[in-house]
C-alpha cells in the first residue's frame, strides 16, 4: 500500500506558512490507511527504521489484539461502539522533531502556545516533550540534567539511542497479553517518553509531556517507559492534554514505570480529552525495596476512560500511592481506579480516590488490593469519596480485596455525599452566587488532590472545574 | 431609640411555614440605623426560623408579610443578593466546607462583593491578620478548612471574624453566645461592640440574658410561639433572667381569657 500523502486536516496543511519548510512537502506528512492490519504495523515499523525485534514484537502483539475478545466488564455498551476499522492508527505530522521552539510548524506551535507550553517550560519545567498525533514534534531538556546523565527522550529516539536499556525493560511490566488495548498499543505504538534517571540523581523540578490529538478518527498510542535508578528522584507530568474536537478518537497508551531500590518516582496526569475520546490506558509500576511510586491521576475529559494505575510492591518497605480524581459530566463515564499488589514484607500503600458526577455523568471506582502470603507487616489504606451533584448522576464502587496474609493492616473507607443545600445556603449567605458556591464546594472536595500538583497545574485544574460547573445552576 | 431615626430593616406581619407547619405567625419588627435589637425566646420559639427566612433560606415558605431592607423588598431576592446588599447572618450551626481554607473563603466572599471581582491579596492578608488579632484567634486559623473539625467556640469566632471582614450593614447573630465559656463570650462581645456604629444595625438572637451584660441592646423583644409577644428595654431582659418566661405566658393566657380571642389565629 502506498503512503497516503493527501492531507485532509487544514491544521496540518503544508504551505508556505511554515517558517522552516521541508524539502519535500509531499513526503513530510504521512498518514497510514484507516484500520489496523499487519501491513500497517509493518509500515509503522519501517518508517521508524526499527530493529527487527521490535518489528516482531509489534506483529505478535497484533495477533494478540486480534485474538482477544473485547472486555466483558465495565461499560461494554460504549466499548462495543468502538469501530476499530474507522481509526487512523498512525499519522506523522512533521518530518523531524524540533528542539528549538521556533522550528515547530506554525499551526502546531500555535496550538501548543495556546496550551501554555513554552511558557510553562520557561517557568517551571526541567524538560518538555510535545506530541502531536503520533509523533513528538518538540523536545527539550535542561542542559544541566543532560550533564548528570538524565535521559528524557521521545520513545522512538529512546529506542534508537538506548536500545539496550529499552530492550531490558520493554513490556516486562505490561506484556501485550495483559489486555486487548495494551496489545493494540504494543502493535501500533508511536511516541511517548523514555526517561532514565541515573543512580542518586534527584530531578527537583518536573519533566513534562503534552499529548494532543488533532485529526478526526485519530488513534494515539504513545508508549512511555520511565526508569528511576537506585536512590534517584523524578516527577513526570503528563500535561493538560488539550481538548480536541475530533469525532470519536481513541487514546490508548501504555505506561511502564520501574522504581529501583530507594528511588522516588511520581507520575502525574491531568487528562482533559474532548468528550468523544475513548481513553483506555494501561499504567503499571514496579516498586523495588525502599522505593516509592506515586500515581497522581486526574480525569476530566473523554467519553469513556478506563484507567487503573497499578503498583507492584516487590521489594521490602516499598511504598505505593495512588491519588486520583474523576470528574464525570453529561455523556461521560469515568471508570477509574487503582490497583496495588503487596508482594514483599512491610510494604505500604495508600489509595485515595475522589469522584464528582454531574449532569447525568457516571463515575466508577474499580479497585484491586492484593496482599500475597508472606507480605508480613504490610499496610493498606483505601479511601473512596464520591460527590454527586444531582439526582441524575451516578457513582459506583467496585472494590476488590484479596488478603492472603494475616499480619497486615487494612483500612477501607468509602463515602458518597451530595452537595448539601445547607452548605450552599451558608456560602451564598456570604455573597457567593449559587454557581460560585458549587464551584467552591467542589474545589474543596478535590483539594487533597490539587495540593499535590505544581501551582500552575492547580490553577489550571481549578479553572477547568469551574468551566465544567458552568451552567450547573438553573 | 432616637426620634429622627431611619428604619434600616422592617418586617411586617411575616408568616412562614416549613413542610406545611406555620412556624412564624405574624412577626412585626422595625430596626433603625445604628440600633441593636435583642430577640429572646425559648428553644423552639422560631428565632432561627426567622433568621433563616430573613436571609432567604430556600426551604421556607413565606405565607404572608414583607421584609424591607434599605427600602428594598428582600423577599424577591436570593440569599446571595441579600448578602451583597450588606446583610449578614452569623449561624447558630455554621456549616463546614472541607478543603476550603478560611482565607480562601473570606477572600472569595469579599471578591463577590466587588464589581471588579478583585480584592488585592496583600491588603486582604493585612486586614485578615488584624481581625484575627483582635478576636484573639491564632494565625493558623486562616489556613484551616472552614469549620472542618472546629470546636463550638472556634466556629462562633469564625462567624464573628467573617462579620468583621465583610463589614455588613445589618447583622443577625443567631445564638452566637451559646456554648461559649466566659472568655470566649467576652471576645465575641468585644467583637460585636467594635462593630457597633451609627449606620450598622444588629439583631442579636439569644436565649440567655448573659450576653446582654456585655452587649447593650437598644431594644429587647421576646419571641414566643412564632410571634413577638413583648418589646421593651434592657429591663425586659433582666426580668426574664429573674422570672423566666412563665409570667409572659400567664399574662398572654389571661388576655386571651379576658378577650376570648386565641393567640393562635391559624
Ligand atoms: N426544617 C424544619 N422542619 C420542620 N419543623 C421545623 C424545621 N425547622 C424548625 N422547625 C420547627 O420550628 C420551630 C422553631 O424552630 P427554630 O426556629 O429553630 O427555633 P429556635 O431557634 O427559637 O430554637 C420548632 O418547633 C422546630 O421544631
Ligand atoms: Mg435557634
Amino acid at each position: 500500500m502506498a503512503p497516503e500523502t493527501e492531507v485532509k486536516n487544514p491544521a496540518l496543511d503544508i504551505n508556505d506558512e511554515y517558517k522552516y519548510g521541508f524539502s519535500d512537502p509531499e513526503k513530510a506528512v504521512f498518514k497510514a490507511e484507516k484500520g489496523v492490519n499487519h501491513d500497517v504495523v509493518d509500515q509503522i515499523s519501517q518508517m521508524k527504521s526499527e530493529p527487527e525485534w521490535m518489528r516482531e514484537f509489534r506483529h505478535d502483539a497484533l495477533d494478540v489484539f486480534e485474538s482477544k475478545p473485547m472486555p466483558n466488564w465495565g461499560n461494554t455498551g460504549l466499548l462495543n461502539d468502538i469501530d476499530f476499522d474507522n481509526i487512523y492508527y498512525y499519522l506523522k505530522p512533521v518530518e523531524k522533531q524540533s528542539t528549538i521552539w521556533d522550528e515547530v510548524p506554525e499551526d502546531i506551535k500555535n496550538t501548543f502556545d495556546r496550551l501554555g507550553i513554552p511558557e510553562a517550560e520557561r517557568k517551571f519545567l526541567a524538560g518538555v516533550s510535545a506530541q502531536y498525533e503520533s509523533e513528538v514534534v518538540y523536545h527539550s531538556m535542561q542542559e544541566e540534567l543532560e550533564k548528570q546523565g538524565v535521559i528524557f527522550l521521545d520513545m522512538d529516539s529512546g529506542l534508537r539511542e538506548y536500545e539496550e536499556i529499552v530492550k531490558e525493560y520493554w513490556a516486562t511490566i505490561i506484556p501485550p497479553t495483559d489486555n486487548k488495548f495494551a496489545a493494540l498499543n504494543s502493535a501500533v505504538w508511536s511516541g511517548g517518553s523514555f526517561v532514565y534517571i541515573p543512580k542518586g540523581v534527584e530531578v527537583d523540578i518536573p519533566l513534562q509531556a503534552y499529548f494532543r490529538i488533532n485529526a478526526q478518527n485519530m488513534g494515539q498510542f504513545e508508549r512511555t517507559l520511565i526508569i528511576a535508578d537506585e536512590g534517584s528522584r523524578v516527577h513526570y507530568i503528563e500535561g493538560c492534554t488539550a481538548p480536541t474536537y475530533a469525532a470519536d478518537s481513541l487514546h490508548s497508551a501504555v505506561v511502564e514505570l520501574v522504581a529501583l531500590p530507594g528511588s522516588h518516582l511520581r507520575y502525574t496526569t491531568i487528562q482533559n480529552w474532548s468528550k468523544n475520546v475513548y481513553n483506555l490506558v494501561t499504567k503499571r509500576a514496579v516498586a523495588h525495596e525502599n522505593s516509592t511510586v506515586e500515581w497522581v491521576d486526574g480525569n476530566l475529559g473523554s467519553k469513556l476512560t478506563m484507567k487503573f494505575p497499578c503498583v507492584y510492591l516487590v521489594g521490602e518497605k516499598a511504598h505505593g500511592e495512588i491519588l486520583s480524581i474523576a470528574f464525570s459530566n453529561e455523556g461521560q463515564h469515568q471508570d477509574a481506579g487503582a490497583k496495588i499488589y503487596h508482594a514483599a514484607p512491610n510494604t505500604t500503600s495508600r489509595i485515595t480516590s475522589k469522584s464528582i458526577s454531574k449532569g447525568g455523568g457516571r463515575a466508577s471506582y474499580r479497585g484491586m488490593v492484593k496482599v500475597y502470603p508472606d507480605a508480613i507487616g504490610s499496610k493498606v489504606h483505601v479511601e473512596c469519596d464520591a460527590l454527586l451533584m444531582d439526582k441524575e448522576s451516578r457513582s459506583d464502587t467496585y472494590p476488590t480485596m484479596e488478603i492472603a496474609e494475616e499480619q497486615v493492616q487494612v483500612e477501607h473507607e468509602a463515602r458518597v455525599s451530595k452537595v448539601g443545600d445547607e452548605q450552599l445556603f451558608y456560602l451564598m449567605s456570604r455573597g457567593l452566587t449559587e454557581e460560585e458556591a458549587l464551584v467552591m464546594v467542589v474545589n474543596g472536595f478535590i483539594e487533597p488532590f490539587v495540593k499535590e500538583l505544581p501551582m500552575e497545574y492547580a490553577v489550571e485544574l481549578n479553572r477547568l472545574i469551574q468551566l465544567e460547573m458552568e451552567g450547573s445552576v438553573g | 431609640m432616637s426620634d429622627n431615626s431611619h428604619p434600616l430593616f422592617e418586617v411586617q406581619n411575616l408568616k412562614v411555614a416549613i413542610d406545611g407547619n406555620e412556624i412564624l405567625r405574624g412577626v412585626d419588627l422595625t430596626i433603625n440605623e445604628g440600633e441593636i435589637h435583642a430577640i429572646m425566646g425559648r428553644n423552639g420559639s422560631g428565632k432561627s426560623t426567622m433568621a433563616y427566612v430573613l436571609m432567604g433560606h430556600p426551604h421556607y415558605e413565606v405565607l404572608d408579610g414583607s421584609v424591607k431592607y434599605k427600602g428594598l423588598d428582600m423577599l424577591d431576592l436570593d440569599t446571595d443578593e441579600r448578602a451583597r446588599l450588606g446583610m449578614f447572618l452569623a449561624f447558630q450551626y455554621p456549616m463546614s466546607i472541607p478543603g476550603v481554607t478560611v482565607a480562601k473563603f473570606l477572600h472569595s466572599a469579599l471578591k463577590a462583593r466587588e464589581e471588579s471581582g478583585e480584592v488585592a491579596v496583600r491588603e486582604f492578608r493585612t486586614n485578615l491578620n488584624e481581625a484575627m488579632n483582635l478576636l484573639g484567634v491564632d494565625s493558623s486559623f486562616a489556613s484551616r478548612y472552614v469549620n472542618d473539625g472546629f470546636s463550638g467556640g472556634e466556629k462562633k469566632r469564625l462567624e464573628i471574624l467573617q462579620m468583621f471582614m465583610l463589614e455588613p450593614d445589618f447583622c443577625i447573630l443567631d445564638e452566637t453566645d451559646s456554648g461559649l465559656d466566659i472568655d470566649a463570650l467576652k471576645t465575641v462581645a468585644e467583637g460585636v461592640n467594635a462593630m457597633r456604629s451609627e449606620q450598622r444595625s444588629m439583631l442579636l438572637i439569644t436565649h440567655y440574658q448573659r450576653v446582654l451584660n456585655y452587649v447593650k441592646p437598644d431594644v429587647v423583644h421576646v419571641m414566643m410561639d412564632g410571634k413577638i409577644v413583648r418589646t421593651g428595654g434592657i429591663e425586659l431582659a433582666e426580668t426574664l433572667e429573674e422570672n423566666g418566661y412563665e409570667w409572659i405566658e400567664q399574662e398572654l393566657f389571661q388576655n386571651t381569657e379576658a378577650t376570648g380571642i386565641g393567640t393562635a389565629e391559624a
